[in-house]
């Protein structure tokens, strides 16, 4: 028998926590040395680009995969057995879940919620998530997006106090994706804790209160996304570009000493650069571009975001396109 | 209308595990028609094509010569025998495509050309030997007296339901459990179950249930319509022919849960199904005796589980045999699903 109740134990302090996790495969690492800690009553976001080892940490969390070393303590219990009783104060929502095509919509959350000893009634997930008027509708005939609602719907069907979601807005519209967001502000403020992974920096930035960023299954970066915002040094990014024949000619030094310019990536014919104040920068930047002789082709400004964290750190995007 | 609130009715996790496995069945047509039309239409089509048929008479040729006309009269008298005069040249060749069964030869003395591994040809011989012989002068020692019996539990289609239910009880055990199982492996809807706080003991046992609730209707059809259409008999106890059905849809549940056990794929799982159905589908007696397999093979013919299936099945229904007689089978099937099912458990693949 499997139990992760402690009742007489201290209360442990994180609703999830892991140390030194590591999962491979073959000669990928999808995990590699992974250190969490995820407190009761918040919502931590995974941030990171494909493959980044995110799916494979969560079902490690989630107790589906079982690690290669390192340990991992979800709601003071430990994973062992089936781990019913454990797995009963969960929600689950997997990345990717086929329910039943012929299955009716009422009937997958009914099927769901016959597993918990506790929960939420079936008609009050349905609207929850939106899928009242879809409950007779076969799974077969739904979209995407609804699909993935139902997929949600069943990890909220047993009121969990720990919530994991895989990724939950992928392929949602934007306001499916934002009666999403309020669901999950909704368990919040209701003090349920919530691990979701993402790769859109704005969902990350509006639910986390924590985010971890994650790159070839470590964490590069924790805190909440104004700290890593901040951990930037500036709060604005200039991107420009030049054509071919200019782009030779300018050193990143002549950027780097450019007024308020805080850190300079280059990529081919286009920059970006990092900067305190964009009313100090850019005129100061075309000045030297006309200098140099060379003609920007494009040229934009924005309010730095984690995708900037990220790039910074890794010199990569977060998502491709 | 009032404003709707539906309230959902919420039943136990076996239960609801169960309800929506035969849900998804019966929601299937394709499911429907292979599982509950197929044996019926299967089993009416065969009774039609072999139904007993008055005997029909043996086509047999006589070389053109100086005997060929009295020796057509001679063979010709009775009605077993259906005569042509052919040349020679024709006659080798009536024989060879299968239009003749025997060919007499011109000469005085008559010599027979047949296929004595032909029941037919064989059968042709003595018939025209007794007939030439006669009109040559032999006299009969005596005249035997006839019986003619036809005997329902003698035809083909007696013979066939029984194979056909079992066939059927296989192919539902392996492809009802195996295929829903691989599907939900596939589309990672058991690695979502095993995710939630369900038993995996509820998982499988739903699978067994809805399989043998299954099996109410689907050996009820084709047993209705043999025993009333096609007036097959039930020699034996109905209570034993439900028993034996029970423990072969068990078996081979227990065969589908080993071979849904590690495939990740449809493809996968049919590739392994097809190697471990169609040796059964040719060697257990479905629709020609096994005693027809020489004996060297018989060791293997009589371990396949559909064949002691089908032979317990035929007992119980054609020969009115008890429960102690069939208890070698019954031991065979009930070990094939035990290991199987145990084997299944211990390499099972929950996600
Ligand atoms: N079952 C597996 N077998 C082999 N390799 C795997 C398996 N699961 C994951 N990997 C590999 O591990 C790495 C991390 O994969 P993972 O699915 O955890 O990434 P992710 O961050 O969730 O990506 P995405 O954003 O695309 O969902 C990838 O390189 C992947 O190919
Ligand atoms: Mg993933």
């Amino acid at each position: 028998m499997t139990t992760g109740e402690n009742t007489q134990a201290p209360a442990p302090t994180s609703a999830l926590s892991c140390k030194g996790l590591v999962k491979r495969y073959g000669d990928v690492a999808a995990v590699s040395g992974l250190d969490l800690a995820v407190r009761y009553g918040e919502c931590f976001g995974l941030l990171g680009p494909n493959g980044a080892g995110k799916t494979t940490a969560v079902e490690i969390f989630e107790g589906l995969r079982v690690p290669d070393a390192g340990e991992v303590e979800v709601l003071g219990g430990r994973w062992r057995g089936d781990g019913v009783a454990l797995r009963a104060r969960l929600g689950i929502q997997l990345q990717e879940t086929k329910f039943p095509d012929k299955l009716r919509v009422s009937e997958v959350v009914t099927l769901f919620r016959s597993f918990y000893p506790r929960g939420l009634a079936v008609e009050d997930v349905l609207s929850l998530v939106g899928l009242e008027e879809k409950a007779g509708a076969h799974v077969r005939t739904l979209s995407g997006g609804q699909k993935q609602r139902l997929s949600l719907g069943c990890a909220l069907v047993g009121d969990p106090e720990l919530l994991f979601l895989d990724e939950p807005t992928t392929g949602l519209d934007p306001q499916s994706r934002r009666q999403t967001w309020e669901i999950v502000e909704g368990l919040k403020t209701r003090g349920r804790t919530v691990l979701l992974t993402t790769h859109y920096m704005e969902e990350a930035a509006r639910l986390c209160d924590r985010v971890a960023v994650v790159d070839h299954g470590k964490v590069i970066a924790l805190g909440t996304p104004r700290e890593l915002i901040a951990s930037l040094g500036a709060e604005h990014v200039v991107e420009f570009a030049v054509g071919d024949g200019a782009s030779a000619t300018i050193e990143d030094s002549i950027l780097r000493a450019l007024p308020s310019v805080e850190d300079v990536a280059r990529d081919g014919g286009s920059w970006r650069l990092t900067v305190r104040e964009v009313h100090r920068a850019v005129p100061a930047l075309l000045t030297a571009l006309a200098e140099q002789g060379a003609e920007p082709t494009a040229l934009s400004t924005h309010h730095a975001t984690l995708e900037d964290v990220f790039m910074t750190l890794t010199g990569r995007r977060l998502r491709d396109g | 209308m009032a404003e709707r609130t539906i309230a959902y009715r919420v039943r136990g996790p076996l239960d609801e595990l169960t309800r929506a496995r035969i849900r998804e069945l019966t929601r299937e047509p394709e499911a429907v028609f292979w599982v509950f039309v197929f044996p019926i239409v299967l089993a009416a089509i065969l009774g039609l094509a072999f139904r007993s048929q008055p005997p029909e008479a043996l086509p047999v040729a006589v070389v053109t010569g100086p005997h060929a006309d009295a020796r057509r009269a001679a063979l010709s008298s009775g009605s077993d025998l259906e005569v042509s005069v052919l040349s020679e040249r024709e006659a080798a060749q009536a024989l060879a495509r299968g239009r003749v069964v025997l060919v007499v030869s011109a000469g005085d003395t008559p010599s027979y050309a047949y296929d004595p591994t032909q029941p037919e040809s064989r059968a042709a011989r003595l018939a025209v030997d007794a007939a030439l012989q006669r009109s040559a002068g032999r006299a009969d020692a005596f005249t035997a007296g006839r019986d003619e019996v036809t005997e329902p539990g003698a035809r083909y289609v007696d013979f066939l339901v029984p194979g056909l239910l079992g066939m059927n009880l296989m192919g539902t055990g392996m492809w009802g459990i195996g295929f829903s199982l691989v599907v939900a492996r596939n589309g990672n809807l058991l690695k979502r179950l095993v995710a939630a706080p369900v038993r995996r003991s509820h998982l499988l046992g739903a699978q067994l249930t809805s399989r043998l609730i299954f099996l109410i209707p689907e050996a009820g059809a084709l047993l209705l319509f043999a025993y009333f259409a096609l007036g097959v008999p039930l020699r034996g106890s109905l209570l034993l022919l439900i028993g034996i059905s029970l423990l072969g849809a068990l078996a081979f549940s227990g065969l589908g849960l080993l071979t849904a056990a590690r495939p990740r794929t449809i493809e996968g799982v049919s590739g392994i199904m097809n190697l471990v159905m169609v040796p059964m589908w040719i060697f257990s007696g479905i629709f020609f005796s096994t005693e027809r397999f020489p004996a060297s093979m018989q060791p293997f013919v009589q371990a396949l589980p559909l064949t002691a299936l089908n032979d317990a099945l035929r007992g119980v229904m054609l020969e009115g045999t008890g429960l102690v007689p069939l208890l070698p089978e019954i031991a065979l099937l009930a070990a094939w699903g035990a290991v199987s099912f145990v084997l299944a458990l211990k390499i099972f693949r929950w996600q």
